[in-house]
């Protein structure tokens, strides 16, 4: 090896937070666990309600309703609470539970009261009934259906906190590049982006580079809220990468 | 919110894997790769003007700790100058933490490929052997490979044999360490048809040379699966090398290695009793030449006392 090999690298590593709402949700601190909650929730409650429509064949209210009381139930007996991380991923055991709530309600036969107090979530059940439609006709099993829009809605989430964090760090210009580039359906070039910015494609190309780096580490971010060990969160983060095991 | 459609879900998430080599020596050409472990790409360094293969890990982020114990470990696999052995030039870290290593980039062919483009019985057993003296060597200074298969060994332009990719590599004496992986115990590293048992059991602590032995034993079945006449020492070395049992394998990879030359040689191998008839037959095609001119030797003479009679 070279005697001079650069193993330190750059000092801008991507950072370690220790802020998991899967390991908040067993505080004792009842505002704690309301923050884990809301986490959990925000990551979680898109996936679920399609999973609820596709797999268990409930109607839009139905699954509207089912959605909701799943994760009041789940605040109120701080179901998560009781999550292993050596046993299965946190995205396996919500989803184990879902079904096992699901089913019951179903056995119950009684029509569910929308969960305690749900109603101040804005959770916007219209595009996820949208979003639906346009993908239907899905040849995926219920558990790789599930996993596939929990990737989705994991991006969109990151591509909602990348902008805000863009603008409010001055670097709006980081995120338009971004969103021209990479989240357009327009194909667009380097030097007409150069073009309309005003700046010189080798600054569009460092701009955009950075772009990527930063948007790279808000998923991990989102990720590590949402994981409960270094174990699942590396698992976890080849599954969201697209990088699966051989 | 705007929704993500299937084909910019898929472009997002290569996106975010893609390297920013932007802090480094490197340029990116292009992806070579991706499998569990990371990516592996082309690129070239630009200080000494020379293309390099690097692996990304897939490691989101990396603790000091890790970092500390990868230099060592980087530094002894670095060490082992072995013409089998492809040379990792450098080792690094990303801007968003991921751990890199860059290797020579070898250009031929995957001893799969190699196979597939119907190699020879004897040529694919005289690589096989490179190949078995070169983890031989690993070995004698310390290092498991973990991973051997047909896709990690390439066969360059020369014909010369290479085996790649160390990224998961045990140093022995150190069961926690992977050259450039942090491993716990039940964590399975590999690749499923060639892993030995104690491997796909996750038992960590438990690997050692044979492990590798059996992974040898594996790719040799590999290259015997498709000829159509294969001897039964052939099978029966094979079959050694993947006891499961590891007290029924081969001792070392150089035990290995001695068997195959026996067999290129036509001489008795350790891993199969011969009966007689298979000796004779075993010694009458090494001396094929012989008996040939033995036996018209024989003829010449019968023929001589027949006209000397008449």
């Amino acid at each position: 090896m070279d005697p001079d090999t650069d193993i330190g690298g750059p000092a801008h590593r991507f950072p370690a937070t220790n802020h998991s709402a899967i390991i908040n949700a067993r505080s004792d601190d009842s505002r704690v666990r309301r923050r884990a909650f809301d986490t959990i929730l925000a990551s979680y409650w898109k996936p679920t309600y399609k999973y609820i429509r596709l797999k268990w064949h409930a109607d839009n209210e139905d699954a509207k309703d089912l959605t909701q009381s799943f994760f009041a139930s789940a605040f109120e007996k701080n179901y998560f609470a009781t999550y292993d991380a050596r046993k299965a991923s946190f995205q396996t055991f919500l989803r184990t539970c879902l079904d096992g709530f699901v089913a019951n309600e179903r056995k119950a036969g009684s029509r569910l009261k929308r969960g305690g107090d749900m109603d101040h979530y804005q959770l916007d059940f219209a595009a996820a009934e949208h979003e639906l439609a346009a993908h239907a006709s899905s040849t995926l099993s219920h558990e790789d259906y599930f996993h596939r829009e929990w990737v989705r809605w994991m991006f969109t989430l990151a591509v909602d906190a990348f902008r805000q964090r863009c603008e409010e760090s001055g670097r709006a210009v980081h995120f338009q590049l971004f969103e021209r580039y990479d989240l357009s359906d327009d194909e667009v070039s380097y030097a007409s982006l150069a073009a309309d910015f005003g700046l010189d494609t080798a600054t569009v190309n460092n701009y955009l580079a950075a772009a990527r780096r930063d948007f790279r580490r808000t998923v991990l971010e989102k990720l590590r809220e949402i994981t409960a060990t270094d174990e699942e969160f590396r698992t976890e983060a080849r599954s969201l990468l697209g990088i699966e095991a051989k | 919110m705007k929704w993500l459609s299937d084909d910019k879900l898929n472009h997002l998430r290569t996106v975010v894997s893609e390297p920013d080599f932007s802090a480094t020596k490197y340029t990116f050409v292009k992806e070579l790769g991706r499998g569990g472990m990371g990516i592996v790409c082309l690129a070239e360094d630009r200080e000494l003007d020379r293309l390099v293969a690097i692996k990304i890990l897939n490691t989101p982020d990396i603790t000091e700790d890790l970092r500390n114990r990868m230099i060592r470990e980087a530094q002894i696999i670095a060490r082992l100058e072995h013409p089998g052995i492809v040379p990792v030039h450098d080792v690094g870290t990303l801007p968003d933490g991921r751990i890199y290593y860059a290797m020579k980039f070898v250009r031929g062919n995957r001893l799969d490929e190699y196979a597939a483009q119907g190699a020879s019985l004897r040529d694919r057993l005289r690589k096989f052997q490179s190949v078995c003296d070169a983890v031989a060597f690993a070995h004698a200074h310390g290092v498991i490979h973990r991973d051997l298969k047909p896709q990690n060994i390439m066969i360059g332009s020369f014909g010369e044999v290479l085996v790649l990719d160390w990224g998961v590599a045990k140093i022995r004496d150190d069961p926690r360490s992977s050259a450039f992986h942090e491993t716990m115990e039940g964590t399975v590293i590999g690749t499923r048809r060639y892993m030995s048992p104690e491997q796909e059991r996750g038992e960590i602590d438990q690997l050692d040379e044979r492990s590798d032995i059996y992974a040898l034993g594996a790719v040799l079945s590999f290259l015997l699966n498709d000829q159509p006449k294969v001897s039964k020492a052939a099978a029966a070395i094979s079959s050694k090398a993947m006891s499961s049992e590891k007290a029924n394998r081969y001792a070392t990879a150089s035990d290995l290695s001695a068997d195959i030359g026996r067999l290129l040689d036509d001489e008795p191998v350790s891993a199969y009793r011969e009966n007689a008839f298979e000796r004779t037959s075993r010694w009458v095609g090494k001396n094929r030449f012989l008996v040939l001119l033995v036996l018209a030797y024989l003829l010449m003479r019968i023929f001589l006392i027949f006209t000397s009679r008449r």
